[in-house]
């Protein structure tokens, strides 16, 4: 455990005892021993999960946030390869890289969730449950992550020295962008579909019938707000790695994004009313439910959407980048709302979940290797600047 | 202006899906299952039960299942609602009310829905609808995703958390493999009071449907199961409202599937029209890059063109001014020639007299 | 080839078997018809 925390440690070459190395290297470390209880010890060893909740933490943070934080990659690569929005060229690696490592964990993710994790290709090789919408997801992260996959070699293969292969690749980058934007699409939205089988356990002002597609519309914004924030976090710590081309455009990647957000989450918010009037939910807002389902559209949608509109109509970086860690806030919020606050609402107070500080602990772990491994690549691999070799082909 | 062509293109798309869409929902309304015929069910009635919890223990020793921590004819434990578990497969509750001294015993266990949520949410086809009526479950195909308990409605399935290696999902079986035998459940065949009946599921409904009419009063006038959810194979007859029994009543009759159906339809077209969809967007924005492309090229080549006519013109106009002063320069040179050879005439004149004298 | 389905869950499971086959073809060959159909263009640089 030592050795791998501190192989991990070397990784980034400045001085080792580092405040960030210091805290990853613990949390991987307690991550690693609650790993071995997990998996010698079942679920019941380390999670708070019971017969009315068989789904917590894990898929409520992991799975549904990290697929929801993952939407970045699709959404530039489409505006930059689809929609022919070029400017936007310099943002479309980091947030592939952010996609690929946040699929990359959902799957580990499940790995420790699921009993039996070394049948979880079954659904997809072995016996394919087509009517059930879970069938849908795996098969969409399955294909998406290995498009991801794809998508992102040219950046490790550029780093390795292969040019042929790495040639090879870059071709196939415009069929892999509308397959990715296919897939991500579906299972974003069957991400929420899931829930539609359980109309009696959601509460009402979250089960929809339109589940699927507020899941996709509040993805689209997800995605566009983790881009902002990540793009902050490594103009923070990965400036000196950036190249003027990354620099240059990607003052205008923030403000561009901020605003498509701003836009996409007033329209969902129009979108939650109409799931509201189509099922006559209205009543249900005078409840305590109802002022927590207004604290998440009102404190996590439209004040967030305000503030990007002003942050872009002002030019105000500073103020799209806070806003963005603040929308990201509210995607959380809602998934966590769907999946655990409001899942189950009718149960009595003492058998609702809450999970454990193990529970707790696996997902920082999870997060702490995502974390790490983007710094370990954003350091290496030409992610934040163009490889010199390759600059003439991509700008031509 | 008239209408364009793209115009006219574009109504007859919006009409044409217009006129497909209630197509495509009536194809799929126009479906309709009613179960595995002759299906067996199990019918409860409520009122029959004393709580002696003699179905717990059949059920217990017929499954092979751990022995609880207290006994069976301990029924002290009664006093505790009681949720199924992973070693319980049915367990009865009871219910007291203030306006009656007789308590009421409620036997729960899986109900075993004509159209199951847990078949329908399982993506490895671990759990399906037997011809007897038994949902059954495969444990060998089960990745322990536990989406099925998520889906139940009636909070049955259970999970055996505390194993690492071989979890599986417990749920009543319906003693489907005894009733292949010929034999009954467990728990119906140990009940000592006919508060379970094992029958066809038609047949059943039938009998509840006679002792709710022969027996005005003691019943509600519901057949718990019959419709709820899509209705379920076992069915239940109650002296009081099934909520106040813990049974959900606001479950509606819409069977599992048919939440997920729409959500499901959506994908495959979502799928094809995505592609084509997407790959027109880029069509469209190549296109519009290329046409400004070719509108700058061509600006370019205006302008080269120019620039190449005002240099010709230059050229020649060089050219010329080149020539006149070449023709000066040989016009001076000429005349510089003349002015010497004339000198040289009038050096010797004699000579000269001689040409002219040639020339007229 | 009518089959016989008692439940809507067995014809469900059924027909998105076939209708994941079909989008799994809709997948592979519409870029392919895509190339077909754009054979001809001059050579551009398709990123």
């Amino acid at each position: 455990m030592q050795q791998i925390s501190a192989s991990l440690k070397n990784a980034a070459k400045t001085s080792v005892w580092t405040p960030f190395n210091i805290v990853a290297g613990i949390i991987i470390a307690v991550g690693l021993v609650l790993t071995v209880i997990r998996f010698t010890g079942g679920l019941g060893a380390v999670t708070n999960l019971d017969h009315h909740t068989p789904w917590g933490l894990w898929i409520g943070f992991d799975l549904l946030c990290g697929v929801a934080l993952a939407a970045g990659g699709y959404m530039t690569s489409a505006a930059c390869y689809i929609f022919g929005l070029k400017r936007f060229h310099a943002a479309v690696r980091p947030a592939i890289l952010t996609a690929f490592l946040g699929y990359a964990l959902v799957v580990l993710a499940l790995h420790y969730d699921v009993g039996r994790p070394w049948r979880l290709p079954y659904p997809i090789f072995y016996s394919q449950g087509t009517s059930s919408l879970l069938f849908e997801v795996a098969l969409c992260v399955f294909l998406y992550l290995t498009v991801l996959f794809v998508e992102f070699t040219p950046a490790a293969l550029e780093w390795l020295g292969l040019k042929r292969a790495r040639n090879l690749v870059v071709r196939l980058v415009l069929v892999l962008t509308i397959f990715g934007v296919i897939l991500s699409t579906l299972h974003q939205s069957s991400l929420g579909a899931l829930y539609l089988i359980a109309p009696s356990k959601l509460h009402p002002l979250w089960y929809s019938s339109y589940l699927a597609l507020f899941f996709f519309v509040s993805s689209m914004f997800a995605g566009l707000s983790m881009v902002i924030f990540e793009s902050t976090l490594s103009h923070r710590f990965l400036h000196h790695k950036m190249d003027e081309h990354h620099l240059e455009q990607s003052h205008g990647v923030a403000i561009s994004f901020a605003r498509a957000a701003s836009f996409i989450m007033m329209g969902y918010l129009f979108m939650q009313m109409i799931g509201l009037a189509a099922d006559n939910d209205w009543h249900h807002l005078t409840t305590g439910w109802g002022a927590w389902y207004l604290l998440e559209m009102i404190g996590f949608v439209a004040l967030p959407a305000f503030f990007f509109a002003l942050g872009s109509r002002e030019r105000n970086l500073r103020l799209i980048r806070w806003t963005a860690l603040w929308a990201v806030l509210g995607i959380v919020f809602n998934r966590l709302n769907v999946s655990l606050v409001a899942f189950n609402w009718q149960l009595p107070a003492d058998q609702r979940y809450f999970p454990s500080w193990m529970e707790v602990g696996i997902t920082l772990f999870i997060v702490t290797l995502g974390v790490v491994a983007y710094r370990f690549i954003a350091t290496r691999m030409p992610i934040l600047y163009e490889h010199p070799d390759y600059r003439e082909q991509q700008e031509e | 202006m008239g209408i364009t062509r793209r115009q006219l293109f574009g109504w007859m798309a919006a009409a044409g899906a217009g006129a497909l869409a209630p197509g495509v929902a009536k194809a799929a309304a126009g479906k309709h299952f009613s179960g595995y015929p002759e299906s067996f069910g199990v019918l409860h009635d409520i009122t029959h039960c004393i709580g002696c919890r003699k179905c717990e223990a059949a059920c217990n020793e017929v499954n092979d299942l751990p022995d609880p921590d207290t006994p069976f004819d301990d029924l002290k434990v009664l006093q505790d609602k009681r949720p199924l578990s992973a070693t319980a497969y049915t367990v009865v509750n009871r219910y007291q009310f203030e306006s009656a001294s007789e308590p009421v015993y409620v036997k729960t266990q899986c109900n075993h829905c004509l159209e199951p949520a847990c078949a329908s949410a399982c993506f490895v086809k671990a759990l399906r609808k037997d011809e007897t009526g038994a949902v059954v479950y495969d444990a060998s195909l089960c990745v322990g995703c536990r989406y099925c308990m998520i889906a139940c409605p009636f909070q049955v399935p259970a999970y055996e958390y505390d194993k690492a290696f071989t979890p599986r999902v417990m749920k009543c079986t319906l003693c489907y493999s005894r009733i292949r035998e010929g034999k009954l459940p467990g728990c119906v065949a140990a009940c000592p009071k006919e508060a379970l009946t094992f029958g066809r599921r038609d047949d059943l409904i039938k009998e509840a449907q006679r002792r709710i009419n022969r027996n005005p009063g003691q019943y509600v006038d519901h057949i718990y199961g019959r419709f709820e959810m899509g209705g379920t194979s076992w069915l239940y007859l109650s002296p009081r409202s099934f909520s106040s029994l813990g049974m959900r009543e606001d479950l509606g009759v819409k069977a599992a599937p048919e939440y997920t159906s729409g959500a499901l339809a959506v994908v495959p077209m979502a799928v094809t029209a995505g592609v084509v969809l997407l790959t027109g967007i880029y069509a469209i924005a190549r296109r519009r890059e290329q046409i400004a492309e070719d509108e700058r090229q061509a600006a370019v080549a205006q302008t080269r063109a120019r620039a190449e006519e005002e240099m010709k013109q230059k050229l020649t106009e060089q050219k010329k001014a080149a020539d006149k002063e070449r023709e000066a320069i040989v016009n001076r040179e000429v005349e510089k020639a003349l002015k010497e050879a004339e000198q040289e005439r009038a050096a010797d004149k004699p000579a000269a007299d001689d040409d002219s004298g040639k020339e007229t | 080839m009518e089959q016989a389905f008692f439940t809507l869950q067995e014809f469900m499971t059924h027909t998105k078997s076939v209708v994941y086959l079909l989008m799994a073809a809709a997948l592979i060959g519409l870029p392919l018809f895509w190339l077909f159909l754009t054979g001809r263009d001059e050579k551009k640089r398709t990123f």
